[in-house]
């Protein structure tokens, strides 16, 4: 069941569009941001709140890369791998982490405590390698630092 | 040099408050354009030569010109904040500079368009945009600048944010449209243009940042003191920029038709020590390299295009002597195969092969015939082959490094692995 914090934000989202299904993506990240992922069942109750079918709410929600179709850990590292941060060495910071985390790309920690997923051009490309951890953006990031950010999310 | 777009950022990275951006004379536009009827305002910044900054470079009052001033409501404008071009980071200094800037830019253009609802299509990963650009909204709201009778004139604007989740797609226009009507991020079939039949079929302009940042100034001091602004015959100022292996990489505001050879020597301090240039991308990840050769290019549309490229978003990607090239365009194809919107076949089936050939290549798997087969690509893939930009402008590097670095494609092949 879709709580009542989630359904008023919700319907926020709806009064801005002249129709109601415009508003799904929305109602997704409405409800990820309350449950962190977007499980089949929620994805039914977003799906009947909008007055679309599963499927095809299902269609929308695999396209986009922010859209959580399996479960994440609490603190998501978004680690950009396109060419700036690419040309300034990113693959080290990815080495880093699996060594201080145990995980690779696409997987979570089994303390659920971080996911690690690979990120398109975070656009700080002056400022490159870069990642995100949840909202917070790390530029220049050397391995060094790196023990030190990730000290921070518990 | 003039600066119009970046004169007034703080050096303390807080954003302009709407008094501050009063004080050196934010909202005078409004006032003077209230008093002009839109198509004067539609005349004035044709006239100017403002190309469109997004990347395509098409005359800005041209494209206000095609929607149809009579229809009847809503019609729509709508910011495209949606920077996800690698190795671009220009409209994200705008956006969280100057808001206001952009707010006013928004709000002039709709008036040239006479419409009355607009959204910023904003990239996710933009949070302290997001911030800044709610607040600044709420205030312009507040001082009568959004909302129902602006300024006692009669003239409605409603400004929204939307926030979008992830997708290269996105920055297509016709893309961003389905996105913002809660749909996947595919491209339209054109025509009809979304100037007609656009945003829930209704005519709409979407403007990237940069290019709504100017219109400001335009209203201000007019389209001849716009084009003097310019080095060359493409009018205005540019947001320059440059990563990579340089000494200080960053962004910088300079005359349109500064040179790669200025950019790169003087303001990104040059290379780094002990590296030297082998090329660049001029524009972002979807355009040709410039090499050695092109150092005085004027870096305008005309001049990058008669070189071969494209001035794109004129945010340079340098490659340097000690990074592979095949490398480099593998990580660019890793990108393009998994943000193309899998729609047309072509650009779905044919980036992951490009993407695989170099990956056996970068590994030392490569046959020589492979290299026909990446050029056949970017022939297959090339406009006119697939339904929007995107595979043609990822070829557009791999086609210029076939030319400009072909032996260290051949090095790869010949000994069976990465010489870097």
């Amino acid at each position: 069941m879709l709580t009542t914090e989630e359904k008023y934000e919700i319907d926020k989202a709806i009064h801005h569009v002249p129709e109601k299904k415009a508003a799904c993506i929305e109602a997704l990240k409405v409800v990820q941001s309350h449950r962190r992922w977007i499980s089949n069942e929620t994805l039914c109750e977003v799906a009947e709140y909008m007055e679309m079918s599963p499927d095809a709410l299902e269609a929308v929600s695999t396209f986009y890369n922010m859209l959580f179709r399996k479960p994440v850990g609490r603190h998501v590292i978004l680690l950009c791998d396109s060419i700036s941060c690419w040309v300034m060495g990113y693959k080290e910071l990815q080495q880093q982490i699996t060594k201080r985390l145990g995980i690779t790309l696409g997987e979570t920690t089994t303390d659920d405590r971080f996911t690690l997923l690979p990120n398109c051009c975070l656009g700080t490309c002056d400022c490159a390698p870069a990642l995100m951890i949840d909202n917070d953006l790390y530029r220049n990031v050397t391995t060094e630092q790196l023990d030190e950010i990730l000290k921070k999310y518990e | 040099m003039e600066k119009p777009l970046t004169q007034h950022i703080r050096k303390d990275g807080r954003p302009l408050t709407l008094k501050e951006y009063e004080a050196v004379g934010g909202y005078q536009a409004l006032r003077k354009i209230l008093k002009m009827t839109p198509k004067e305002v539609q005349v004035l910044v044709k006239e100017s030569n403002l190309r469109g900054r997004g990347g395509a470079g098409f005359n800005t009052g041209l494209k206000w010109s095609f929607v149809p001033l009579n229809a009847p409501k809503p019609k729509y404008l709508i910011a495209n904040a949606d920077e996800m071009e690698p190795g671009t980071f220009k409209d994200r200094i705008l956006l969280e500079n100057t808001p206001h800037q952009l707010i006013e830019g928004m709000i002039l253009s709709a008036y040239a368009i006479q419409a009355n609802e607009s959204f910023v299509f904003l990239r996710w990963a933009y949070k302290t945009a997001a911030a800044v650009i709610t607040n600044a909204i709420q205030e312009a709201y507040q001082a009568g600048y959004l909302g129902n009778n602006i300024l006692g004139s009669g003239f409605d604007l409603n400004m929204h944010l939307h926030i979008g989740v992830g997708r290269y797609m996105c920055g297509e226009e016709t893309a961003l449209l389905n996105s913002l009507e809660g749909k996947r991020a595919i491209p339209r079939a054109k025509p009809p243009f979304p100037q007609v039949s656009g945003l829930f079929g209704r005519p709409t302009i979407v403007n990237n940042v940069e290019t709504l940042c100017n219109i400001p100034h335009i209203i201000n001091n007019g389209a001849e003191w716009f084009q003097k602004l310019s080095h060359t015959g493409d009018a205005g100022t540019k947001l320059y920029g440059v990563s990579g292996k340089v000494k200080k990489p960053g962004a910088w505001e300079l005359p349109m038709g500064t040179t790669m050879r200025e950019l790169i020597e003087e303001h990104a301090g040059g290379m780094q020590d002990g590296l030297k240039f082998r090329g660049a991308l001029p524009g972002g990840a979807s355009t040709d390299f410039l090499v050695s050769e092109h150092m005085d290019v004027p870096m305008d549309y005309t001049s990058v295009a008669a070189a071969g490229s494209r001035l794109g978003t004129g945010t340079l990607i340098v490659l340097d002597d000690k990074t592979c090239p095949v490398g480099f365009v593998e990580n660019l194809q890793h990108f393009f195969a998994q943000e193309s919107c899998g729609f047309c076949t072509p650009c779905r089936e044919g980036l992951p092969w490009v993407e695989k050939i170099l990956e056996s290549i970068d590994s030392g798997e490569g046959r020589h015939e492979d290299l026909e087969l990446l050029e056949y690509h970017t022939k297959a893939l090339s406009p006119g082959h697939t339904f929007c930009a995107l595979a043609p402008g990822a070829m557009e590097p791999l086609q210029s490094a076939l030319k400009y670095f072909r032996e260290d494609f051949e090095t790869h092949i010949n000994e069976h692995r990465c010489p870097y």
